[in-house]
C-alpha cells in the first residue's frame, strides 16, 4: 500500500532505539527495545496499555530518559538532549492545547520559541498555512475552548507540524473523538502524512487504526517488541499467538505436530482435527503447538463435508456475518461469512446444524504461548 | 431547620447591618436614627488619626500580602516536586499556620521577635562605630510586615497550590516539547495558568491583613493600624465615625474578597476548557 512513496534513496533511520530500556523503580516499562523508524514512513506502536508502548514515544520525545541503551535522532544520540531541543513534535492524548492562548497564538508557539525569534510576518505566514492545511481558515482568533473535539485535534496537530519535524509522534491522538470523526481523521492524517512526507509515529491500542494508517506496526508487549512489520506480514505471518491474536480475530487450537515438512507443518489437533499451514521458525516435529486459523478462512455450508457444527450466536455486520459455532471436539470458535458467499442459500439460524471447513494450508502452526 | 438557619443569618449580620445603618445617621447618638448623613464619613476621612491609620495599614497590608504572594507562589511551585515525608511535614506545618488562633500567633512572635531584639540589639551596639547612633530593632511596620506576612504565606501557598495541583502537566510537556526553555515555559504557561491563583492569594492576604487586629495587637509597637484605631476609640464609646469607618473596611473586605473569589471562579472555568 505504501510502495513507491518512500522517495529517499538515503535509508539510514530518521529515529532509532538501539537496546533501550526504561525502569521506573522496580517496573520494567520497557525491555531491550531495538527499532529503526525509516525517514518518511508512517510506524505505529500497537499493544494493549502497560505494553510500554507509550513509554518508547516519551522517550523519543525527551520526557523520559532510557534506563539502558540509546536513542537516535537523525543519526545523533539523544539520552541527554532535553525534550525542548529535539527535532520532533508530539500530538498529545488531550491534544494539551494551551487554554490562555487563542488558536493561533498556541499554533505559533513553537515558532515563536526559535532563536533568532522568525519575524511576524513569517510566523503569521506560516500559522495561516498550517491552518490552511488542517482546514481552519479564519480561526485562528477563537479560544481553544470554542472549538469542538475534532477541530482541537485540528489545532493539535497544526501546532505540530508548523515547526515541521524530522518526526512527528502522535499519543493516541484519536482516543477522545467519536467513531464517524475518528474514520475522517484516520484518513485526514495518513493524506497529511504523504503530503508532509514526515515521519510519522503513533502510539495507539486500536489495531483497527494501526492496520489502516501504518506502513508498518511495531506490536509491543509487556515492554517487550513482539513483532515489527507491515499490517499484511503481522496479518497474514505473526510469529506468535499474541499476535495473531492482536492483529485481527483468530481462532487457537492446541494440538501436536505430526509432521514438519519444510516450512508446511501437519497438526493433529483436539479429536484428531488436521491443521496444515505454515509453520513458525523454531518448531520440530512431535512438538505441542497451535494452529491459528482467521474466521474468514472457514467457510460453513449445509452440504456434508468438513467438520460439524452447531451454530451459537449470530453477529449480522453488514457486508459480513460473523457467527460463533461449536463442535463437540474443538469447542467453540468463529466462522466469518461475506454476503457474497451466502449469496445462494440464507443465513444459519443460532441452533441449526452445519458443516466447517478450510482449504489446506489455511491454517498458521505457532509455537504454543 | 431553615428558621434556625435564618436565626444564625440573623445573629450574625444583623449586628454588622446595624453599623452600616447607623454610619449614616444625622444624629450624633449611636442609639437612635434622626435622618441620612454622609457627614460621619467626611469626619472620618478628615480626622488625621483615622488617616495615618489607613496609611499604616495600607502599607502594612501591601507590603506583607507582596511578600506572601511571592514566597508563597515560589514555595507552591516547588512543593510539586516534594513528596513522601518531608511534604506531610511541610503540609501539617501550613495547615497549623493557619488553624491556629490569631492571638497565639500573636503573642508567640512577639515573645519571638522581642528576644531576637534583645539579643540583636546588643550586638549591633557593639558592632558600630558611635554607639549611641547604632540602629535599634523594634516593633512596628516592620514586625508587622512579618507577621502578617507569613501568616498569609500559608494562605498564598494553599490557593496556588490547588491551582498548580490542577494544571495539566501535559501543558508543560508540550511547551517543552515546542522549543520552550524551562524558564520560557514557566513564562508561557506555567504563570498565565496559575496567575488568577496568585492575584487572589494576594488579595486574600491584602485583605487578612487590612482586617487583622489580634496579631497587630501584639507586633504594633506604637504604631496604629485602622482596627487598632478602631479599638481604642471604642473604649472612649461608640460614635457615628467609628460606624463609618467600620462600615469602610467592611466594603473594602466584601469587594475584594468577591473580587478574589471571582477570579478564582472563571480561573477554573478556563482552565477546564
Amino acid at each position: 500500500m505504501a510502495a513507491g512513496r518512500v522517495t529517499q534513496v538515503d535509508d539510514s533511520p530518521i529515529a532509532e532505539l538501539r537496546g533501550t530500556t526504561k525502569r521506573f523503580g522496580s517496573v520494567v516499562a520497557a525491555r531491550n527495545l531495538n527499532l529503526a523508524i525509516r525517514p518518511g514512513e508512517f510506524l505505529s506502536f500497537l499493544g494493549p496499555s502497560g505494553c510500554g508502548k507509550t513509554t518508547a514515544l516519551r522517550m523519543l520525545a525527551g520526557f523520559e530518559t532510557p534506563s539502558e541503551g540509546a536513542v537516535f535522532l537523525d543519526g545523533r544520540q539523544m539520552n541527554d538532549v532535553p525534550a525542548h531541543r529535539r527535532p520532533v513534535n508530539m500530538v498529545f492524548q488531550h491534544y494539551a492545547l494551551f487554554p490562555h492562548l487563542t488558536v493561533a497564538e498556541n499554533i505559533s508557539y513553537g515558532l515563536r520559541q526559535r532563536r533568532p525569534k522568525p519575524s511576524k510576518a513569517q510566523i503569521d505566514a506560516a500559522v495561516e498555512r498550517a491552518l490552511e492545511t488542517m482546514r481552519l481558515p479564519g480561526f485562528g482568533p477563537r479560544r481553544i475552548w470554542e472549538m469542538s473535539g475534532g477541530q482541537q485535534q485540528r489545532v493539535a496537530l497544526a501546532r505540530a507540524i508548523v515547526n515541521e519535524p524530522k518526526v512527528l509522534l502522535l499519543d493516541e491522538p484519536m482516543a477522545a473523538l467519536d467513531k464517524k470523526l475518528r474514520h475522517d481523521m484516520q484518513i485526514e492524517l495518513q493524506t497529511l502524512q504523504r503530503q508532509l512526507g514526515i515521519t510519522f509515529v503513533l502510539v495507539t491500542h486500536d489495531q483497527e487504526e494501526a492496520l489502516s494508517m501504518s506502513d508498518r506496526i511495531c506490536i509491543m508487549r509487556d515492554g517487550e517488541i513482539a513483532q515489527v512489520g507491515s499490517p499484511r506480514d503481522l496479518y497474514d505471518r505473526p510469529t506468535s499467538r499474541y499476535v495473531a491474536d492482536f492483529v485481527g480475530k483468530s481462532n487457537f487450537f492446541d494440538g501436536r505436530i505430526e509432521r514438519l515438512d519444510g516450512s508446511t507443518a501437519k497438526l493433529v489437533g483436539p479429536g484428531g482435527t488436521i491443521f496444515v499451514g505454515h509453520a513458525n521458525e523454531g518448531l520440530g516435529s512431535d512438538q505441542p503447538a497451535t494452529a491459528s486459523l482467521r474466521p474468514e478462512q472457514i467457510s460453513l455450508t449445509r452440504d456434508a463435508g468438513g467438520l460439524p457444527v452447531t451454530v451459537v450466536n449470530r453477529i449480522f455486520l453488514g457486508e459480513h456475518t460473523e457467527y460463533l459455532v461449536r463442535n463437540p471436539d474443538l469447542g467453540p470458535f468463529l466462522v466469518l461469512a461475506s454476503r457474497q458467499a451466502e449469496a445462494g442459500t440464507h443465513n444459519f439460524e443460532p441452533g441449526e446444524t452445519g458443516y466447517a471447513s478450510w482449504r489446506e494450508g489455511a491454517a498458521l502452526i505457532l509455537s504454543k504461548d | 431547620m431553615r428558621l434556625y438557619a435564618l436565626a444564625v443569618y440573623l445573629f450574625l449580620y444583623v449586628p454588622i447591618g446595624v453599623i452600616a445603618v447607623f454610619s449614616f445617621n444625622a444624629g450624633r447618638h449611636a442609639a437612635q436614627l434622626q435622618g441620612f448623613s454622609t457627614q460621619w464619613y467626611g469626619k472620618a476621612l478628615s480626622n488625621p488619626f483615622v488617616m495615618e491609620a489607613l496609611q499604616t495599614s495600607a502599607i502594612v497590608a501591601g507590603a506583607s500580602a507582596a511578600l506572601a504572594t511571592i514566597a508563597g507562589t515560589l514555595a507552591a511551585l516547588a512543593l510539586q516536586g516534594v513528596g513522601g515525608k518531608p511534604r506531610a511535614i511541610f503540609d501539617a506545618l501550613l495547615y497549623i499556620a493557619v488553624m491556629v488562633p490569631g492571638i497565639v500567633i500573636g503573642i508567640a512572635t512577639l515573645i519571638a521577635l522581642v528576644t531576637l531584639f534583645d539579643w540583636v540589639n546588643p550586638v549591633l551596639a557593639a558592632l558600630w562605630p558611635l554607639a549611641d547612633q547604632a540602629p535599634q530593632l523594634h516593633l512596628g511596620k516592620g514586625s508587622l510586615i512579618a507577621a502578617h506576612g507569613l501568616f498569609a504565606m500559608a494562605l498564598v501557598v494553599i490557593i496556588v497550590r490547588a491551582r498548580v495541583a490542577g494544571m495539566d502537566r501535559s501543558l508543560v510537556e508540550a511547551s517543552a516539547d515546542l522549543g520552550a526553555t524551562p524558564w520560557g515555559t514557566f513564562r508561557q504557561v506555567t504563570l498565565p495558568q496559575i496567575f488568577p491563583a496568585i492575584l487572589a492569594g494576594f488579595l486574600l492576604s491584602f485583605t487578612f491583613s487590612f482586617d487583622d487586629f489580634i496579631i497587630a495587637f501584639f507586633v504594633a509597637g506604637s504604631e496604629t493600624t485602622l482596627p487598632i484605631y478602631v479599638f481604642s476609640s471604642i473604649r472612649r464609646g461608640v460614635t457615628p465615625e467609628i460606624n463609618a469607618i467600620g462600615t469602610m473596611v467592611l466594603a473594602v473586605s466584601l469587594v475584594t474578597l468577591v473580587v478574589a473569589q471571582s477570579i478564582l471562579q472563571r480561573g477554573r472555568g478556563r482552565g477546564a476548557a
